[in-house]
């Protein structure tokens, strides 16, 4: 089976922690994690509700893979409505917290309510009570982390926990788990902040026997092993490089957004990028790159362990950030680095230990810092709003000096906080905000590369490269190459992406394994894992039935075809050079051929026939 | 022919992997609170450090063990815990000089690596290699030609 089938309910209202079995029907429908949480959130949450209110919830879930062999099988999601999009919010995260979970016999937790006073959730097995959390208050994900670790004396306890910010209403603050890790777009660590929880700490000891047919499990598992080891990107490319393979290749294609995506292509873009990230620096001798590093079961082990240079000016006179931690990956470093035109890689690399320190996503921070940069360089904003700082593009000091201010909660935080719509809004620039329904875009221009703007349009939590990554075929040909500048086939090509994607995003496994494995390598994983058909076309039409629960809890809560938009700038103004010079995105030519492909009006709505056809 | 664990810390990822294994293999669960091999992190420093029993020869808890319940496996030369003669008393776990024979609460004995019986799993898991299972002579056999290559003219070449 692979469920535990329990769920735990805390309502933080009332301060208690209930068992209730798992609803089994729905789970052979939504399988698990980002499909199961969704349909529990569409059923007990009003989509029109105040996201920061007490009648929104939060669920962390994991998949039925999650905890077992499979490899990657230890990814658990944050579901709840998002603070920054009004939409619904699904973030995933690696380490090791979801295996834990799932170890203590639970598949998932439900958060209602609010409680009077900040709280943690300690979770040992079966036994889960509510604690104080008020000498955590005001401290980083850090230091809680640190806190609890020394509190219970468990060195196996893993932790989930907000930082500074979240607390400070950022709307983009994201949930840490095991340090560096991260529930990390759409706020949802601020719905966790608003709901006065602090930290979540697990220890379990149950395990998972339960596989519905073992030998079948061993087999399948073992075979996708084999094919994740030999394919060049998962088995070469992610261990040694990370996700940061892409700078070059993205900015070489002409696909590398810059300075609030005024530019495309960016002339620093080696000097944060993997290959610099592996060069010995001159004054230890050490690269940034200390080591790769795997999350639960990951047998990829794409993440990056690294530090900064400790003569470097950000960490010179601080000891606690010389050590290392989690390293730069490349959506991290674009927005920190190409978006605010910074090529200086211990600054930025300095800069994500403090997203990581105090839980915010380092893409919507980077693209929210460069909306205002590029206000400040326009005259719009000034030093009277920043705090005396000198915003502008490529001052790695000013970034630093802004970003220690704004995790303490200093001078233009609360600005900052709001994301670039809001912030670009309150100055009357609403055209320089790069987002869709709120979120700020990832590091794929949709000028240069067409069909991952139509995904940013139509994704269920606004931008966002991981709901659907037509990246893999567009640029580097998995499963077969399209060209960047077609639009032909795009809306089927976004299509099938985003259904897969939301089928292995409930299944407890990570999305870079689709480098390497098609669905017909993953069913076999879930079938043998789970009861019931998952066979190949089972799986994808339960990922396809999941987006269109997500798009009917966004159409509930007031979106329309409307939101399904990119800003002017990627309309209008064709990138300037390079590869791809001359482009714009032809978003209006493959929207209304994705609606035809999804089965959907002309205006976006989903009709009754495909309603009845995917039994929502 | 006798083989032995050899460990590799530089290629561990911290995936785990080899403690499901290990846990699936002897409890029929993937449960790494249970599992006979730990790997620990040393975040500051960056590294991953796979441990387990070594199978001492001259085993120092074989010697310690009041009730004769830890013998040789003349097949594979691991020391094993007879579940049916441990009486739970631990002194085992205060001999070891490694610290890698434990007590379990959930089963009231001790638990220690028995390289399942001359498969160990652990290794059959490890995607990086940072665990093989070699002939006993050879154990330390590639670092030391790792620090051998770097006697060679293109050592700068080659190395790191």
């Amino acid at each position: 089976m692979s469920w535990t089938r329990k769920i735990l309910r805390v309502d933080l209202s009332k301060g208690s922690c209930k068992s209730e079995p798992l609803n089994m029907e729905w789970a052979k429908l939504y399988l698990g994690q980002r499909g199961l949480a969704s349909k529990y959130l569409s059923e007990e949450v009003d989509p029109k509700c105040d996201a920061l209110g007490p009648d929104n919830k939060m669920i962390m879930a994991t998949g039925p893979l999650t905890g077992t062999m499979a490899s990657t099988g230890g990814r658990y999601s944050v579901i709840t409505k998002g603070p920054l999009t009004g939409a619904i919010a699904c973030s995933n995260s690696g380490g090791f917290f979801g295996a834990e979970l799932k170890y203590a016999g639970w598949d998932m937790i439900i958060f209602e309510g609010k409680s009077d006073k900040p709280v943690y959730l300690l979770v040992q097995d079966d036994k889960a009570e509510l604690r104080s959390a008020e000498h955590l208050w005001g401290k980083t994900a850090w230091a809680t982390d640190d806190s609890i670790h020394a509190t219970h004396q468990d060195p196996q306890m893993r932790v989930a926990c907000i930082g500074r910010t979240a607390e400070n209403g950022c709307l983009y603050a994201a949930i840490m788990n095991d340090r560096h890790r991260a529930a990390g777009r759409s706020g949802v660590g601020t719905v966790m902040a608003s709901k006065n929880l602090k930290a979540v700490a697990v220890r379990g000891t149950q395990g998972i026997g339960n596989v519905d047919d073992a030998e079948a499990f061993a087999s399948a598992t073992n075979d996708g092993k084999a094919v994740l080891a030999e394919n060049a990107v998962t088995g070469q490319g992610l261990p040694a490089y990370g996700t940061q393979v892409l700078m070059n290749v993205i900015n070489g294609v002409g696909g590398l957004p810059a300075r609030n995506m005024r530019d495309v292509g960016f002339e620093g873009a080696e000097h944060i990028s993997a290959e610099a990230m592996a060069e010995p620096r001159k004054s230890d001798g050490k690269p940034n790159l200390t080591t790769n590093g795997a999350c639960f079961g990951c047998t990829i082990a794409c993440g990056r362990i690294s530090t900064v240079d400790p003569t470097h000016f950000s960490v010179k006179d601080k000891p606690q950030y010389q050590g290392s931690s989690g390293g730069l990956e490349y959506e991290a470093a674009w927005s920190l680095g190409a978006d605010t035109g910074i090529d200086d890689l211990d600054a930025i690399t300095y800069v994500n230990f403090l997203c990581n320190e105090d839980g915010m996503d380092p893409i919507s921070y980077g693209a929210t810092v460069a909306a205002a940069m590029e206000m400040f360089e326009d005259g719009v904003i000034t030093t009277k709003e920043t705090g005396g700082i000198e915003l502008r593009f490529g001052d790695a000091k000013a970034f630093v000096a802004l970003t220690e201010q704004f995790v303490s909660g200093g001078a233009f935080s609360a600005d900052l906080g709001m994301g670039s719509k809001r912030l670009t809004e309150k100055y009357g620039k609403p055209d320089l905000s790069m987002t869709v329904k709120g979120q700020e875009f990832p590091a794929y221009d949709p000028r240069g590369i067409q069909g991952i703007g139509l995904n940013y349009a139509t994704s269920n939590r606004g931008a966002c490269h991981l709901r659907g990554y037509t990246i893999a075929s567009e640029v580097l040909g998995i499963p077969v190459k399209t060209e960047l500048n077609d639009t032909d086939g795009k809306a089927e090509l976004v299509k099938a992406f985003q259904d897969a994607t939301a089928l292995v995003d409930s299944a407890g496994l990570c999305i870079f394994t689709t480098f390497a494995w098609g669905m017909d390598n993953i069913a076999p994983q879930i079938d043998a894992a789970c009861e019931g058909d998952w066979s190949v076309e089972n799986c994808l039409e339960t990922g396809e039935r999941i987006w269109n629960m997500e798009r009917l809890f966004n159409e509930a809560a007031g979106f329309t075809a409307d939101d399904d938009k990119l800003p002017k700038r990627l309309l209008e103004e064709a990138i300037k050079h390079g590869p791809t010079k001359g482009q714009v995105s032809r978003l209006g030519e493959m929207l209304p051929k994705y609606y035809e492909a999804r089965g959907w009006t002309a205006d976006g709505k989903i009709p009754d026939e495909t309603r009845q056809r995917l039994s929502l | 022919m006798q083989k032995s664990l050899n460990i590799d810390p530089g290629k561990c990822t911290g995936c785990l992997q080899c403690e499901m294994a290990c846990s699936y293999e002897h409890t029929g669960t993937f449960n790494p609170s249970r599992s006979y091999i730990k790997v620990f992190t040393f975040h500051h420093e960056g590294r991953f450090a796979p441990y387990t029993c070594t199978q001492c020869d001259e085993a120092w808890c074989m010697r310690a063990c009041p009730v004769d319940a830890i013998s040789v496996d003349m097949a594979t030369g691991a020391k094993v815990v007879s579940d049916d003669k441990c009486v739970g008393c631990k002194v085992c776990t205060i001999a070891c000089p490694f610290g890698t024979i434990n007590y379990s609460q959930a089963t009231g004995k001790v638990v220690k690596c028995d390289l399942c019986g001359g498969d160990p799993q652990c290794a059959a898991a490890c995607p990086t290699d940072a665990i093989t299972y070699v002939d006993a002579d050879w154990t330390g056999y590639d670092r030391m030609l790792a620090s051998a290559a770097k006697s060679l003219p293109s050592a700068e070449a080659t190395a790191g």
